[in-house]
């Protein structure tokens, strides 16, 4: 009797155990946070907050004020040595490769810094220029107080984890924003061809 | 009295890792995570066993032959925590922090401690085989994975832990290797039935 009883027993801990681990990876698709991050931004599109954003020239817009065209968005600081110089070497070339919708005003390149504190817009806008910028269609932004880049980070996904020797490791990619307002896919930083097919032929169905 | 007698012991170490400066310490970073606060909540959870009745053990005895559902048990809930993502959700959502507090011992540490003494040899060695599979596995993954696994670590870490973890496998597979030439093999527990 011990031995049927204790199969049924190993076969219900199975059964919850897998219906656990489909629950805990979206159904054995997720087993990182950065792809689960993308699974639910592509499924579930986000709204995004309408924090005051500080451009690289001092003045002040919002992602509502930015409605009405695809945006993408990168969330950078500008000290960087590693990926972010090339996530705005990136943009630069974006910005050649979307010049057409840039022009109509359909596309704009964002950067977002997650480190305020030292990113002034002089900053921004010296950053801009070392990735060699070509001067339309790409902003250069940060939220201007705590509580607000908190609030990006949270919507966006985003992670910056200090990596001891003064900067930050992060999980940089370039999220898409449609014209409705919505944060709909997160793709690859160092892959800009994935979040310009949006630009161009909208999501992929 | 031993540690092992003592289910106290299970009680002030499970309130000592939950304090927030023990907490934050042994989460800063995966290693410290995977290989020290997990492994440790499991034990606080082996210790605290020792509260249940006997009448409850014996009760779940007649549906744990050789310890097998128990060790099935602790094997399905280690993997979850395992997964690179809970490492990460741990951090970032108080409601999973809470659901490791609770279930790394009641789900793993608890049915270790009662299912290992019914298990004899053979039971006990395709665990701790499974055990050496997976920590050379997940090691090696770690070791050699070019991406981070968790947003919330640095590869550098991540690395270390695969190395760690390969040491594992290799001094667990090293220790069984010895029972078995050198060791005294029961091949039934003494309290199995």
């Amino acid at each position: 009797m011990s031995v049927l009883r204790t199969l049924l027993a190993s076969l219900l801990f199975l059964a919850a155990g897998a219906a656990t681990l489909a629950g805990a990876t979206d159904g054995f698709r997720a087993f990182t946070s950065e792809t689960a991050r993308r699974i639910d931004v592509r499924e579930h599109p986000r709204a995004l907050p309408p924090v005051p954003l500080q451009t690289a020239d001092g003045r002040t817009t919002s992602f509502a004020s930015l409605r009405g065209r695809w945006l993408l968005v990168e969330f950078i600081y500008t000290r960087c040595m590693t990926y972010c110089s090339v996530q705005g070497s990136e943009f630069a070339k974006l910005q050649d490769r979307l010049a057409r919708p840039i022009a109509d005003g359909r596309a704009l390149l964002l950067s977002v810094s997650f480190d305020p504190a030292h990113d002034t817009p002089a900053q921004l806008a010296a950053y801009q220029h070392r990735s060699g910028d070509r001067g339309k269609g790409w902003l250069a932004v940060r939220p201007t107080n705590a509580p607000d880049l908190a609030t990006l980070k949270r919507v966006f996904g985003v992670i910056a984890v200090p990596d001891g020797l003064g900067g930050y490791v992060h999980n940089a990619a370039i999220a898409v924003v449609d014209p409705r307002g919505r944060l709909v896919a997160i793709t690859d930083w160092d892959a800009p061809g994935e979040a310009e097919q949006y630009v161009l032929h909208g999501p992929a169905q | 009295m031993s540690p092992r007698r003592n289910p106290w012991i299970g009680v002030v170490l499970w309130l000592a890792l939950a304090l927030p400066p023990v907490r934050h310490a042994l989460e800063a970073t995966m290693t410290l995570q995977m290989l020290v606060q997990i492994p440790l909540l499991a034990f606080a959870g082996w210790c605290m066993a020792a509260f249940m009745p006997r009448r409850w053990i014996d009760a779940a005895a007649a549906w744990n032959r050789s310890g097998i559902s128990g060790f099935v048990l602790a094997s399905l809930a280690a993997i979850v925590w395992m997964l690179p993502r809970m490492l990460d959700a741990a951090l970032d959502a108080p409601s999973v922090e809470i659901t490791k507090f609770v279930s790394v011992p009641l789900l793993i540490g608890a049915p270790l401690k009662i299912s290992w003494p019914r298990a004899g040899f053979v039971v006990r060695g395709v665990f701790l085989v499974e055990v050496i599979a997976m920590a050379i596995r997940l090691g090696w993954l770690y070791l050699v994975s070019p991406v981070r696994l968790c947003s919330n670590y640095l590869l550098s870490d991540q690395q270390q832990l695969g190395r760690i973890m390969l040491g594992i496998g290799a001094a667990i597979c090293l220790l069984l290797a010895w029972k078995l030439v050198w060791g005294r093999i029961d091949v039934d527990a003494a309290r199995d039935r």
